[in-house]
């Protein structure tokens, strides 16, 4: 190595070599041997102060335990943790130290999600108490500067899918796709045709919440396989269309990354037998002002304000689904709608053909917020080149990934494509015996976060689905591939060691699943782990 | 914009170059010939209509700030309002915990990278489980409303019965959401909700219309503690006597906040226990606090088997004394099976558990009491001060938790005018029930937390004897 190396010659030497597989990052995840908050603390301890009754007040009504009825207090206190505040602070961040979330694991890895980075300003614009300490039931000219985001948030979201109205009482993207099924069924209701129409058509490769949702407003579920070229099969979708068709909830692209070049003609034969279309965009990072939903002419879709536009994902939630319609399905949107009349305004109850509601009070406009505050530093223009990037970004990264031993993409030879990909290594389990879920377990000792595998079922066997979105530098994507290539090399020349990992993570390989499974040894509480397992009565 | 090349804080690659050295790799021209894969019938040509960037974040933040700041917060003003969001004090290490970079932006990592957010979640099942008197707690969803339904519909897959009985008081909100979830009546797989009475004097429900409303069609018996109305109710254990006595399951919807003091669903012989951890840690984000928790026995596998949510197991590890955080039974949820599973799961409200975990936490069982000791207290002063009130008389029984409807009928005003007035003397007044509840006249639903002191509600009192004179 030359001894004139200069600080960037040296960056940029470490960068090839971390891309060719030989230089990893030295990672060793914090491991602190933490016990559970309920076997810690000592009897007396505080972790807070409350305030108490004040003396006037107790004289003035008595003593709390005079307004309990008999047989309702509480016999023995509840056995939670009697802890002093720092004691109870220190645990918990050291529990956010063993946990890598997307800020620090490079997340490239969770396909179908959309790790993107959320802008920290937009945090302190939702913890202040305009936004925190806001109560549902204020008065709507107390909110007027959250009604206006809002509303605004859904003019956006109009011109991005072309549709004509918008809810963002959804508290998750699932919950959107929901309250679509709701939605048709109210349709079909009002037109009184529910009795005849039961059936609703998704594919495999949408997420599962588009088979599970119509499944619980009611409707039998046809789900269509994809041909040889991974397209949902349009055969096998004309014949499964009916006068009995509700209608379809399908992705595009799907989890495969696949665009649908005819995607229009699926709509078409939905709507020549009087059904409808939705499509479910909670993957729309790839098509952001390149395709709208309403130009292939879907009735119905919507967005996840949690992956697309930016708002973090909190560990799963708190989240919000922005579900998108034409005019014709606009007046069964769920209570109350945002609406504008003059400068001012509204929250519009008076909807009587609305399903009613999905979620209670107004939604989880925090994320909204956030969203809006993202649309609006990109702009037009910007939110073309967030698409353009993420999928420039994953066809880099494709390259690479296909030069990976054991790696293959199914389907579609010859297309590429959008926002991710789902590759098998079916190859490297068979040459092996280290299958996706091994190799999950070891790409973290990188440093990296755990990459997606598939939703059920596996239609791709021993799956991963990156999805390396405009946050990424290519560094970044080098970095990603160079340990997927790592694990590889690996696997190859000695898969034992990659099966017994992980090897640098805050605790050694899991036993025990048959807790899983098994009534005697599950536990989902401390408690009942003291009684099952420990014996403790 | 122009033919400035657009480079942006949070797209590393929309650097000319950097994209440029990326097509070269890949022997194309431009990121269009990728574009190619979506046909040109159906390629956007127009604009989007957007706002041009703000660019820089000062410029943004004065933006966006400037429209939140024409809110008005419940700490600019003083708020009685609760009616499912409640505004407790969040303790700062809450807070703290939850803003952790690491939480925030976690999503579906694996069991060992996302560990702390897996063993967090254990924790928050345990505690929840202390407070609730139940050994099996799942992975909270969407809000109380919502897994109030769900635990309908679980009562219906377990007994294989289509009927429920709710109070007639239920919040009417909550109703909506359940009434979405359990289908129209007309549709084969639908539960049908069918409502037993409630004592207009004391406000807990009516033991004997349940009783001759109950019959081997009904899945399950709910009820809410406190009600809606705010009442405590007295015959919890009765409610669940009877339900089984008819083979049915007993529900109990309860707020999780009222558990230092009052007696848990467990130890009344309730099946399953669904609410809202909001009150346990959660700002009211206008409603985006609000998280739904389902618990139930463990005793009979059937609960777990037919739970709609996750369920997390602890685990061990190689080394003796470790424990991981496992989720079990996946193949029943809908990520396991689609359309198959028992309902469906999704993202919903995670951080907020982790929140609950640090409040339960840092409360422990004094906390609790003298949490639950105070909103009694002070709710109750509240009343004795309103009710002195010429015009101003407390319905319902005098067992209430913090919560109380306050009949305003005598003063000839209605709730939406005394409403406005308050806004006048910077405080938001009780929910209006005059639409809700007609048979109550011109009621609210006043709420008093710990959070409001005495002189705070003498400040109250004294307005609302201006604003009703």
């Amino acid at each position: 190595m030359s001894t004139h190396e200069t600080p960037h010659e040296k960056v940029a030497r470490l960068a090839k070599l971390r891309r060719d597989g030989g230089v990893l990052r030295d990672y060793r995840s914090p491991r602190y041997d933490e016990p559970f908050i309920m076997e810690q603390g000592t009897p007396g301890e505080r972790g807070v102060f409350v305030p108490l009754a004040e003396e006037a007040v107790t004289q003035a009504v008595g003593e709390a335990a005079d307004y309990i009825p008999e047989g309702m207090t509480r016999a023995a206190a509840p056995v939670l943790p009697e802890m002093a505040q720092y004691q109870v602070m220190r645990h918990y961040l050291r529990y956010a130290q063993m946990t890598l979330g997307m800020d620090l694991g490079s997340d490239i890895s969770e396909g179908t999600c959309t790790m993107k980075y959320s802008p920290k300003m937009h945090e302190e614009l939702i913890r202040g108490h305009k936004a925190a300490d806001l109560h549902p039931w204020q008065d709507e000219d107390t909110m007027q500067g959250l009604l206006e985001i809002v509303y605004e948030t859904g003019q956006y979201l109009k011109s991005i899918s072309g549709m004509d109205a918008f809810t963002l009482q959804p508290g998750g993207g699932s919950h959107a796709v929901y309250t679509n099924a709701c939605v048709m069924r109210r349709y079909f209701e009002a037109k009184g045709e529910l009795d005849q129409r039961d059936e609703m058509i998704t594919t495999i490769f949408s997420h599962p919440c588009d088979a599970a949702t119509p499944k619980v407003a009611g409707f039998k579920v046809i789900t269509v396989m994809p041909d040889d070229n991974g397209y949902p099969d349009l055969e096998a979708f004309k014949t499964a269309v009916s006068e009995k068709t509700v209608g379809c909830m399908i992705t595009n692209p799907e989890d495969t990354g696949i665009y649908n070049p005819q995607i229009d003609k699926y709509v078409e034969v939905l709507h020549d037998a009087g059904a409808l279309a939705f499509t479910d965009q909670a993957n729309a990072n790839g098509i952001l002002g390149f395709a709208r939903a309403r130009d292939a002419g879907f009735d119905a879709c919507h967005f996840n304000l949690h992956k697309t536009f930016s708002s973090p994902h909190g560990c799963e939630g708190p989240a919000s689904g922005a579900y998108m319609v034409t005019d014709e399905l606009a007046p069964y949107l769920p209570v109350p709608v945002v609406t504008k009349v003059g400068d001012k305004f509204h929250l519009d109850y008076d909807r009587p053909e609305s399903i009613g509601r999905v979620r209670g009070f107004l939604g989880n406009w925090m994320c909204v917020i956030r969203a809006y505050a993202w649309i609006r530093n990109l702009g037009p223009e910007g939110l073309k080149e967030v698409a353009e990037i993420s999928v420039l970004n994953n066809n880099y990264l494709d390259n690479l990934l296909m030069a990976v031993k054991g790696v293959s993409r199914p389907y579609a030879e010859g297309h590429r494509r959008l926002d991710q990909v789902r590759y098998s290594l079916q190859q490297l389990k068979e040459d092996t015996g280290v299958g996706t879920e091994a190799l999950r377990d070891r790409m973290v000792d990188f440093g990296i976060q755990s990459y997606w595998m598939s939703h059920h079922p596996w239609v791709v066997p021993e799956p991963f689905t990156p999805e390396p979105c405009e946050t990424y530098s290519k560094d970044d994507l080098d970095e990603w591939a160079a340990v997927i290539k790592k694990g590889s090399d690996e696997s190859y020349a000695d898969a034992a060691f990659v099966l017994d990992a992980p090897h640098a993570q805050p605790i050694d390989q899991m036993l025990r699943t048959e807790a899983m499974e098994e009534h005697d040894q599950w536990a989902f509480t401390w408690r009942a782990y003291q009684k099952k397992i420990r014996g403790a009565t | 914009m122009g033919d400035t090349p657009f480079v942006h804080p949070y797209i590393p690659n929309s650097v000319p170059a950097t994209k440029q050295t990326m097509l070269d790799e890949l022997g194309l021209s431009s990121v269009e010939e990728i574009y190619a894969e979506i046909p040109e019938r159906l390629r956007f040509k127009g604009t989007l209509d957007i706002p041009s960037a703000i660019r820089s974040e000062r410029e943004l933040r004065k933006h966006v700030q400037g429209l939140l700041d024409k809110n008005t917060s419940a700490v600019d003003f003083m708020n009685f309002c609760g009616a499912g969001c409640w505004q407790h004090h969040v303790p700062a290490v809450v807070d703290e915990i939850i803003n952790r970079a690491e939480f925030v932006s976690a999503y579906c990592g694996g069991d060992y990278s996302d560990l702390g957010k897996y063993l967090t979640r254990f924790e928050f099942n345990s505690m929840l489980g202390e407070l609730l008197d139940f050994d099996a707690v799942a992975n909270p969803i969407y809000d109380w409303g919502d897994v109030a339904g769900r635990s309908f519909r679980m009562a219906r897959r377990i007994t294989g019965r289509d009927k429920v009985l709710a109070p007639a008081h239920v919040s009417p909100m909550r109703l909506m959401e359940m009434r979405t979830l359990c289908q129209p009546e007309a549709m084969p797989t639908s539960t049908k909700i069918r409502f037993y009475e409630w004592d207009r004097e004391s406000g807990m429900v009516d033991l004997e219309d349940l009783e001759a409303k109950l019959d081997d069609s009904i899945a399950a018996v709910y009820w809410e503690n406190p009600t809606y109305l705010g009442t405590i109710e007295a015959q919890g254990a009765e409610i669940a006597r009877l339900a089984h006595e008819h083979g049915a399951l007993a529900i109990a919807g309860v707020d999780p906040i009222t558990l230092g003091v009052l007696a848990p669903p467990g130890s009344l012989g309730a099946d399953i226990a669904c609410g809202d951890i909001q009150p346990l840690g959660m700002h009211m984000h206008a409603g985006g606090g609000c998280s739904g928790f389902i618990a139930f026995r463990d005793e009979d596998p059937a609960f777990a088997q037919e739970c709609p949510l996750e369920l997390y197991t602890v685990m061990e590890t190689k080394t003796p004394g470790q424990y991981a955080v496992g989720e079990a039974m996946a193949e029943r949820t809908s990520y396991g099976s689609r359309d198959q599973g028992k309902d469906w799961v999704g993202t919903a409200s995670g951080l907020w558990t982790i929140a609950a975990a640090v409040y339960m936490a840092l409360m422990g069982p004094q906390g609790f009491k003298e949490v639950g000791e105070t909103c009694i207290a002070r709710s109750h002063y509240a009343a004795r001060l309103l009710g002195e009130i010429p015009g101003v008389r407390i319905r319902l029984s005098p067992s209430f938790f913090k919560e109380f409807v306050v009949d305003f009928s005598e003063t000839g005003k209605t709730v939406a005018e005394i409403n406005e007035k308050l806004l006048g003397h910077e405080i938001f007044g009780g929910k209006d029930l005059s639409s809700e509840f007609p048979e109550l006249g011109q009621s609210a639903l006043y709420c008093v937390t710990e959070y409001y002191d005495q002189a705070d509600i003498e400040k109250l009192a004294s307005a609302v004897k201006e604003v009703t004179a």
